[in-house]
């Protein structure tokens, strides 16, 4: 079996002394960082990217996909102890864990979610190991025009199904692609947007975007809201889930599981949709929904595995097509460039060390959160504790080391104190910055390939709808539109 | 309609994206244009630059109709902290090294909290710092100066 062999393949580089010691590392630092309060994996890997910058490409995206879930699973604990959820994607997990945590069950809902994600992560694993290479074969046969209508979609996407204003969300697209191509040209040669600053030549770090947008103005939000934090500081006693438990919440991971690996693959949707939706199902099904919101252990075993498959799946469309699904995949093909990869159909045959060793650094991954993250439950609940004015100076102090360490230069710090100024004021004004980094990332690539389809066509624009993958993608941004203008425009003609 | 503007959220998020927009397209003039065939680097911002005045003359019109305001206050306090900190640490890294920087990230983001007690501060201050000093120098091996021109570790 091909599938086997390469998979025996990428143990045996992701087995190495080294990238082990890397994943570990990386889930630790992750669930470290998750675990505090306002932190989703997003900010983590941001905080944390400078770190991998000296490894090897390889043992860089080990650490950087492990701190991935470290950082989700964190989420989680959090989202059950405190009530607090780091990201959309555990905010589901709220509902139902946090009851279960004031009844006492903290125990059992953190294994159950730990148990229930690892068993998602498996089949994640699974699936990318299974769909990964037909996929990337397919997508070798792309040309610049597929390319640019796939990109084209998936930022389509990404600012339809943003949580907030979808018009904002396509201006936040359209200023992240922007932001993209400030620096130098790479067909002119013609240095853009760089103001005459001479460490603009290679482009706004990505860092630099992604720590100002997501951490500073987290920060700067959590010190001007009053909202006191009620932190669940009795003791978790019993670990155990009990034998009713796991019947219990067998299925709804089964469940979670298969709704959070489709959703995972489609752009824009990703993690934190594919919890809710499952969750919605769940309590949908229930012989009696009415224990949801009470405590209920499917409310968290279903949208945790739902999430963790997700952010499997996630890794299908950037590792085999190039094109990020959320903003987190964007990160990563961000660590990818800077790496010196190009994300594409071809890393599978040029890298193979790279697209394999990660997928089986994927279930290890999965693996040690479980083995690590049960028995030191004590220790991350006791990080709850630590009090918010002690907290932030030393996130702080991350951002501004981390952002100087990327290029040794002081300008870099400045311009994450701009956009964390900037970063904030979006966030006053109800604007989603996920979207703004899929444009940042793609944007030099969205320009590339629209000129390179231009050329080729000899400057006529209908290439885009005559040649056929080309014209499927661009129907599917269309569609995606309309799905969700409709149901708004309905609602509009009743309204009135 | 509703014509007190000030803090009405999505009135100003359309002028802040038509303010990007038109930066955008106004520096993109002293570019090339090229054709749709042989683009110049002044093409692709262009359009996307007109597309966010576009979009953004959308949102503030929006903003005027309905006449929402932004939820909860402005935290000036926490924000001109933060952000003066995160300067002070990139002007006095690069002239007077890691430890004075380290030591200014700390009291001055410090200062923009809701509390502020001097002596957990300097703790902090303390243990963070020599925490980051120990992850840089010896872990990742990057030779910052401790104090520019006296201490040198590497």
């Amino acid at each position: 079996m091909d599938i086997l062999s390469n998979l025996a393949f990428g143990f045996g580089v992701a087995f190495s002394l080294q990238n082990l010691g890397y994943c570990f590392a990386g889930v630790l630092l992750g669930t470290l960082i998750g675990v505090l309060p306002g932190i989703g994996p997003l900010v983590a890997i941001g905080m944390l990217f400078p770190l991998t910058f000296t490894l090897p490409p390889v043992a860089a995206l080990i650490m950087l996909a492990g701190i991935y879930y470290g950082a989700q699973y964190g989420g989680s604990t959090t989202s059950i102890l405190v009530n607090l959820p780091g990201e959309t994607a555990s905010a589901v997990t709220c509902l139902d864990g946090y009851q279960m945590a004031r009844q006492g069950r903290a125990g059992p809902a953190l294994a159950v979610a730990a148990l229930a994600s690892f068993f998602a992560g498996c089949v994640g694993t699974l699936l990318i190991a299974l769909f990964g290479p037909p996929l990337a074969e397919w997508a070798l046969m792309f040309g610049a025009a597929e390319y640019f209508s796939l990109m084209l979609m998936a930022l389509v996407a990404a600012a339809v199904l943003t949580s907030g204003d979808m018009v904002k969300g396509f201006c936040m697209v359209v200023v992240g692609l922007l932001l993209g191509l400030v620096g130098t040209d790479v067909n002119s040669g013609m240095a853009r947007y760089t103001f005459g600053v001479l460490e603009l030549y290679d482009g706004i770090g990505f860092t630099v975007i992604v720590v100002g947008l997501f951490a500073i103005s987290e920060v700067v939000s959590n010190l001007a809201s009053r909202e006191p934090r009620e932190v669940f500081t009795r003791k978790i006693s019993n670990l155990m889930p009990s034998r009713q438990d796991i019947r219990d919440s067998s299925w709804p991971t089964v469940r979670g599981t298969a709704i959070g690996s489709v959703f995972g693959v489609l752009p824009g949707t990703g993690p934190a949709l594919s919890s809710f939706v499952t969750y919605m199902l769940e309590k949908k099904i229930a012989k009696d929904p009415s224990r949801f919101g009470k405590g209920a252990i499917e409310g968290v075993a279903a949208p945790e595995a739902a999430n963790n498959a997700a952010a499997q799946t996630n890794f299908i469309p950037m590792l085999t097509l190039g094109i990020p699904s959320s903003a987190i995949m964007a990160l990563m093909m961000g660590a990818m460039i800077v790496q010196g990869i190009t994300p594409g159909p071809q890393v599978m045959t040029s890298n193979p060390e790279l697209f394999w060793g990660i997928i089986a650094s994927m279930w290890i991954g999965n693996l040690l959160l479980v083995v690590l993250n049960l028995p030191l439950v004590g220790v991350w609940a006791s990080l709850l504790r630590v009090p918010y004015r002690w907290l932030f100076p030393s996130i702080i102090m991350f951002c501004c080391v981390g952002n100087y360490a990327v290029n040794n230069n002081a300008v870099d710090v400045y311009l994450c104190a701009l956009v964390g100024v900037i970063g904030y004021a979006l966030v006053k004004l109800e604007c989603e910055p996920a979207p703004l980094i899929l444009g940042f990332v793609l944007g030099p690539l969205m320009e590339e390939y629209l000129r390179r389809a231009m050329l080729l066509s000899r400057g006529d624009p209908s290439v885009f709808f005559t040649r056929p993958m080309s014209l499927a993608f661009m129907i599917g941004a269309v569609l995606i539109l309309a799905v969700m203008i409709a149901p708004a425009l309905r609602g509009k003609r009743e309204g009135r | 309609m509703n014509f007190d503007l000030r803090n009405n959220k999505d009135f100003l998020a359309g002028l802040l994206f038509i303010a990007i927009g038109v930066v955008a397209v106004a520096v993109a003039r002293g570019y090339p244009m090229g054709n749709a065939m042989r683009m110049g680097p002044a093409w692709f911002p262009t359009v996307l630059g007109g597309i966010l005045i576009l979009l953004g003359a959308w949102v503030t019109a929006r903003g005027i109709r309905s006449g929402e305001k932004v939820k909860g206050e402005w935290g000036w306090k926490p924000l001109l902290f933060i952000a003066l900190a995160i300067v002070l640490f990139g002007f006095l890294m690069a002239r007077l090294g890691l430890v004075p920087a380290l030591v200014a990230v700390f009291l001055v983001s410090a200062a923009g909290g809701r509390e502020f007690r001097l002596k957990e501060v300097l703790v902090l201050t303390a243990v963070m710092s020599a925490f980051a000093v120990v992850v840089l120098l010896y872990v990742l091996k990057i030779p910052y100066p401790l104090i520019a021109g006296y201490l040198w570790i590497s």
